[in-house]
C-alpha cells in the first residue's frame, strides 16, 4: 500500500499522541477504587496513536480527494447544491450560540428561542403553512413526522382501521414510500401520465375509502409542475386524505407560489437544500415539518411561543406526536438558514428561484439536441434527460457520469427517477454563472459525441482520479466495513 | 440584493433570448393562475453582509452562554474539550460543501474517512459492523428498537429501562407508536434498571430490549447479568453507550449486546443547545444486512488500487422504496467526521485519560458535596462522570445563586422523573478544575 493511501490506523505508532490533556490533579485516586473491575475494559480499543500534525496531514490529503460546492459544478439533481454563504458558517460559531447548552434554563437561551421563533415565521410566510415544528434532523426525518401526524389525525378521526393507504407517484423520492411503511401505510403508486404528471384518470381509481393521502413532490421530480395540483387536492380532500407536500422542490417557487395555497396540508423542508445550509457530505440537514392551523397540534414537541417580552418552550401539547428527535433539532443548521433569509429577504428569494429556473432552462434547451428529452416542455429548478441514445452506442449513464469527473464536474443525479430510462437528472441551481453552464454544455456534448467515435472513453472513466472506477458489486458481496489489525 | 446570484440583467436576457421566450413569467404560466402569488412574501428586506452579522451577534449576545459559565450540566450533551484541531479540518470545504458520496471516485476523502470512523466505532462498542451514523442518540435508539422487530418478525413489544435517558425515552416511544409497537418500561431500583421486573416483562412477545450504559443518572448497569433474561426470551440486546466512556468501561459488545448505539456529541462537537450531533449505531455481524442507514465498504479499481463507496445499498429506500430497512437516506458525515478527527487525536490513551480525568473529578465532586449536611448522594451504586445528589435546599433558589456566580448547576431531575423532587443531576468532565469543583461545593453550602 503506497504511504498517500494509508488509513489512518496504518500510520499508528505507538506512543504518539495528538493532543495534550489536562494534567491529572488527582493522581493519588486510584480507578480501580472508584469503578468495580468487571466494568473496566479488558482490552483497549484499536484507535490510532498519530501526532498532530499527522492527523492534520491526513485529514488534509483526505480533503483534497473530495469535492464540494465550492470546488466546482454540483448539479445533482433533487438536490439542490447551491453555494452556501460564508458568512452563515461564521454565524452559526458564535460561541453566543454553538456554546449554549440545550438544558439551560430558557431565560439564559432566550436568543435561540427568538431564532427559533422567527425562523418558523419566516417558513409559514414562504410556504402558507400555518404553524412549523424545526425538530426534524433530515428531510426524510420530517416525512416520517409528517406521515406520524396522518396517522394521529386519522385516529383522532375515528378512521384509523379503514384509512390504511398513501398515494405516492412513480416518480416520487424513494424516502416517501419507505417513510410511509414506517408508519404502517401501505403504498399504492400511481403513474405518470405521458406529460409526466399525476396521472388523474388513475389517480381517481386509486382513490377511495382506504386512502389516508398522497405525498406529492411539485414541481416533481421530473422537474415539471403538477397543473393539476388543484384537481388532485380536491380529489384527495373529498375522500378524507391529506396531501403531503415533499418539500426537496421548493426552490423554483419560493415568493411565486405556496405549497399552503396548492391545498397542501403538511409539508417538509429541506434547509440544506432550499435554504443554502451546507450539505455536511450527507448531513447534517434539517427537515422541518410544517403543517395547517388545524393540524398543528400534532405538531412535535416543544413548540416556542412568544409571551409578551419572553420567549418560552411549549411542551402542554397533549396531542402532539411526541418527540422525533432529542431537544430542538439541528440548531447549528438553523442558524444558518436564518442567516440565509435575512441575506435573501423577499426579493432574493424571489429572484433565487426564477434563476434556478432560468438556468434549467437554459440547460434544458442546449442539452436536448444531443441528449433525449422525454418531456419536452417547460420546467422549474430541473429536467430529466434520457442517456438512452448513448447507451445504444455503448456508453450508459453510468459511463457518462464517470466520464464527467474528469472535467472536474460533479454528475447530475443518475438513473433517477425510475420512469425515465438511463435517466440523467440536472439541477444546476441560481448560484451558477452562465459561464459555468456553458462549460458544462460544451463538456456534455463532448462526451455525446464521443459516445459515437470512442465509446471506450467513457467506459473506461474517470481517467484521473485518485482511483480507477470502483467495483460496487464486489463490495456488496464480500464487505469490508472496518480495517482489521494485521495478526 | 444577494450577493450569492452571478447573473447580470444582461445575462439574464441572453438566457431568456436563448430559450426563446420574452419573460420569466412565461416560465411559470404552467401554474394556474388563481395560486400565484400576487404580493410579495412578507419577509424583512434583503440584509448586507455586515448587517447580517450584526443581526447574527445582537441575538448570539441574548444568551448567556458556557464561555461565561463553569458548567456542570449535562444529561446527555455534554462539556468535553475540542481540539482545535476538529475545527479547522471540519471546516474544509471540501468536505462540508459535498453533499453523499453517490460519486465514489470522486468523494474518496469523504468515504475514506468514514470508513475510518465506521472501524472506531466497531473498536470502541466492541460489535463487528458500525453504520456511518444517524441523526442523534435518540433516533438512533429508536431506529435500533424498529431494527430488532425486524430480527424478531412477529414480536411486538419493546423494553426500555427507565434509567435511559428521557429524550431518548420521548423519541422511542414516538417511533413504536407509529409503528403500532407496544411500549414498556422497566423501572428503577436505586438509579438502575429493576432486574427482577426486566426479567419479569421480558418474554417471547419482546422484540428488543433497551438498557443504556452508564444509564441516564450516570451509573454503572450490569450488562452481563441483564443480559440473561434477554438472551434467554430470544429478544434483542440494545444498549446505549456514551463513547467517552468507551474508553474506560468494556466494550457492550463483549457484554452480550446484540446492538450498541449511542450520542457521539462528546466526541469533538459543540453542545449547540443539542444539534448538530450524530447518533452512531453498531451491530453484531449477521445482522448486518438489516442497519438502518448508510454504510460505506472497502473495494478495489480494475488496477488493484484500494478505494471505498456506500454498500449494502439494497436495504436502502432508493432502491427497495417501501421495503426499505429504514427511510434514512443521509448521514450526520460532518459530525461523524468530527469525531473521527477527535478519537485520531486522542488515540487509546487519549481517550481513556478523558474518560478517567472525568470519572476522578466526578467522584472528587461527589465525595466533597456529599460531606455537606444538607446534600447527600440519590443513589448507591458505583457511577462514571455524572451522579445525582438530593438537597433539603430549593433547587431553584440553588441554581439561580450558582448563575449569579457564573456557575451552571445541574439537571433538575424532577422534570423527567416525578419521584426524585430534591434531585439534581451534575457532570463533571476533565475541563473542570479541582478549584472550580471546589468553588462549586463552597457555593452549594453557602447558599440559604
Amino acid at each position: 500500500m503506497s504511504k498517500e493511501n494509508q488509513l489512518i490506523f496504518e500510520k499508528s505508532r505507538e506512543g504518539k499522541k495528538g493532543c495534550s490533556l489536562p494534567e491529572d490533579e488527582l493522581s493519588t485516586m486510584e480507578i480501580e477504587t472508584l469503578i468495580p473491575e468487571k466494568h473496566l475494559r479488558q482490552k483497549e480499543p484499536e484507535l490510532p496513536e498519530v501526532s498532530e500534525v499527522e492527523v492534520v496531514r491526513h485529514f488534509t490529503a483526505l480533503s483534497h480527494k473530495n469535492y464540494g460546492v465550492d470546488s466546482g459544478f454540483y448539479p445533482l439533481g433533487s438536490c439542490t447544491m447551491k453555494y452556501n454563504p460564508k458568512v452563515n458558517e461564521d454565524a452559526a460559531q458564535y460561541s453566543g450560540f454553538s456554546e449554549t447548552h440545550p438544558h439551560q434554563p430558557q431565560k439564559m437561551v432566550q436568543g435561540n428561542l427568538k431564532l427559533l421563533y422567527e425562523l418558523e415565521q419566516k417558513l409559514v410566510e414562504i410556504t402558507g403553512m400555518g404553524r412549523f415544528s424545526l425538530q426534524p434532523a433530515a428531510g426524510a426525518q420530517g416525512e416520517l413526522a409528517g406521515l406520524m401526524i396522518i396517522k394521529k389525525d386519522l385516529k383522532n378521526r375515528g378512521v384509523s382501521d379503514q384509512k390504511t393507504e398513501i398515494i405516492v407517484p412513480d416518480s416520487a423520492h424513494g424516502t416517501n414510500p419507505a417513510s410511509a411503511t414506517m408508519v404502517g401505510f401501505e403504498v399504492r403508486e400511481v403513474e405518470s401520465n405521458e406529460r409526466g404528471l399525476v396521472d388523474i384518470g388513475q389517480l381517481k381509481e386509486l382513490v377511495g375509502e382506504k386512502t389516508a393521502g398522497i405525498m406529492l413532490t411539485n414541481p416533481n421530480t421530473l422537474g415539471l409542475f403538477e397543473e393539476d395540483i388543484l384537481k388532485i387536492a380536491e380529489i384527495i380532500h373529498q375522500a378524507g386524505g391529506l396531501l403531503y407536500y415533499d418539500g426537496a422542490n421548493l426552490n423554483p417557487i419560493m415568493g411565486k407560489v405556496r405549497p399552503g395555497d396548492m391545498g397542501f396540508d403538511i409539508i417538509h423542508l429541506n434547509l440544506h437544500k432550499t435554504f443554502s445550509t451546507p450539505h455536511g457530505g450527507g448531513g447534517p440537514g434539517s427537515g422541518p415539518v410544517g403543517v395547517t392551523e388545524e393540524l398543528a397540534r400534532y405538531l412535535p414537541l416543544p413548540l416556542v411561543e412568544k409571551n409578551e417580552q419572553r420567549y418560552v418552550l411549549d411542551n402542554d401539547r397533549p396531542d402532539s406526536i411526541g418527540k422525533v428527535r432529542s431537544f430542538y433539532g439541528n440548531f447549528g443548521i438553523l442558524i444558518r438558514a436564518y442567516s440565509y433569509l435575512l441575506a435573501a429577504g423577499a426579493e432574493g428569494l424571489e429572484q433565487a428561484a426564477e434563476d434556478a429556473v432560468l438556468n434549467a432552462n437554459y440547460l434544458k434547451e442546449k442539452l436536448k439536441t444531443e441528449y433525449d428529452l422525454p418531456f419536452d416542455r417547460i420546467c422549474k429548478h430541473e429536467f430529466v434527460l434520457s442517456g438512452s441514445r448513448q447507451k445504444e452506442q455503448g456508453v450508459s449513464t453510468a459511463d457518462i457520469a464517470k466520464r464527467l469527473l474528469d472535467f472536474h464536474i460533479h454528475p447530475p443525479t443518475m438513473y433517477f427517477p425510475l420512469i425515465v430510462d438511463e435517466a440523467i437528472m440536472v439541477e444546476p441551481t441560481e448560484t451558477e454563472s452562465k459561464e459555468t453552464l456553458d462549460h458544462f454544455v460544451e463538456v456534455m456534448n463532448q462526451i455525446s459525441r464521443e459516445a459515437q467515435t470512442n465509446p471506450q472513453k467513457a467506459q473506461n472513466a474517470p481517467h484521473n482520479m485518485v482511483v480507477g472506477r470502483l467495483d460496487e458489486t464486489e463490495a456488496a458481496r464480500s464487505p469490508k466495513l472496518r480495517w482489521h489489525p494485521e495478526q | 440584493m444577494m450577493p450569492y446570484l452571478p447573473h447580470t440583467e444582461q445575462d439574464r436576457n441572453d438566457i431568456l433570448a436563448e430559450i426563446g421566450i420574452n419573460s420569466v413569467s412565461e416560465l411559470y404560466s404552467d401554474i394556474p393562475e388563481e395560486i400565484l402569488l400576487e404580493d410579495k412574501l412578507k419577509l424583512n428586506d434583503s440584509l448586507s453582509e455586515l448587517d447580517i452579522k450584526k443581526k447574527m451577534k445582537e441575538l448570539s449576545d441574548q444568551n448567556h452562554d458556557l464561555t461565561e459559565y463553569i458548567s456542570f450540566l449535562g444529561a446527555g450533551v455534554y462539556d468535553h474539550y475540542i481540539p482545535s484541531v476538529v475545527n479547522h479540518i471540519i471546516s474544509r470545504s471540501e468536505f462540508y460543501t459535498a453533499y453523499t458520496p453517490y460519486q465514489a471516485e470522486i468523494s474518496q476523502g469523504y468515504l475514506q474517512a468514514i470508513f475510518e470512523f465506521q472501524t472506531m466505532i466497531s473498536e470502541l462498542t466492541g460489535l463487528q459492523v458500525a453504520n456511518a451514523s444517524v441523526y442523534d442518540g435518540a433516533s438512533a435508539a429508536a431506529e435500533a428498537a424498529l431494527m430488532s422487530t425486524s430480527i424478531n418478525r412477529n414480536r411486538k413489544q419493546i423494553v426500555v429501562s427507565r434509567s435511559v435517558n428521557p429524550e431518548s425515552r420521548k423519541v422511542i416511544k414516538t417511533y413504536c407508536q407509529a409503528a403500532d409497537l407496544e411500549l414498556v418500561e422497566v423501572p428503577l431500583c436505586d438509579g438502575k434498571t429493576n432486574k427482577q421486573e426486566l426479567a419479569d416483562v421480558v418474554d417471547e412477545g419482546t422484540a428488543g430490549v433497551i438498557i443504556q450504559n452508564p444509564n441516564f443518572f450516570g451509573l454503572l448497569e450490569d450488562l452481563s447479568e441483564l443480559s440473561r433474561p434477554i438472551k434467554k426470551a430470544g429478544a434483542v440486546f440494545i444498549t446505549a453507550a456514551d463513547p467517552v466512556a468507551l474508553g474506560l468501561l468494556e466494550a457492550p459488545g463483549n457484554l452480550g449486546a446484540d446492538i450498541v448505539v449511542g450520542e457521539g456529541q462528546s466526541l469533538g462537537n459543540p453542545q449547540n443547545f443539542g444539534g448538530p450531533h450524530f447518533g452512531f449505531f453498531a451491530v453484531a455481524e449477521q445482522y448486518m444486512r438489516r442497519l438502518p442507514g448508510r454504510v460505506i465498504g472497502e473495494t478495489e479499481d480494475k488496477s488493484g488500487n484500494r478505494g471505498f463507496v456506500m454498500t449494502l445499498q439494497t436495504r436502502e429506500q432508493h432502491i427497495r422504496r417501501a421495503r426499505a430497512t429504514s427511510n434514512i437516506c443521509s448521514n450526520q458525515a460532518l459530525n461523524a467526521l468530527a469525531a473521527t478527527v477527535y478519537l485520531s487525536l486522542l488515540g487509546k490513551k487519549g481517550l481513556q485519560t478523558v474518560a478517567e480525568l472525568s470519572t476522578k473529578k466526578a467522584h472528587y465532586t461527589a465525595q466533597k458535596i456529599e460531606k455537606l449536611t444538607d446534600f447527600k448522594m440519590t443513589f448507591s451504586g458505583p457511577f462514571f462522570k455524572e451522579f445525582a445528589v438530593s438537597t433539603k435546599k430549593d433547587k431553584t433558589e440553588l441554581n439561580d445563586y450558582l448563575h449569579e456566580n457564573n456557575y451552571l448547576g445541574g439537571f433538575d431531575l424532577q422534570k423527567e422523573y416525578p419521584e426524585l423532587q430534591n434531585s439534581i443531576l451534575l457532570a463533571v468532565t476533565e475541563k473542570r478544575t479541582i478549584e472550580e469543583i471546589e468553588k462549586l461545593v463552597s457555593l452549594l453550602e453557602a447558599v440559604k
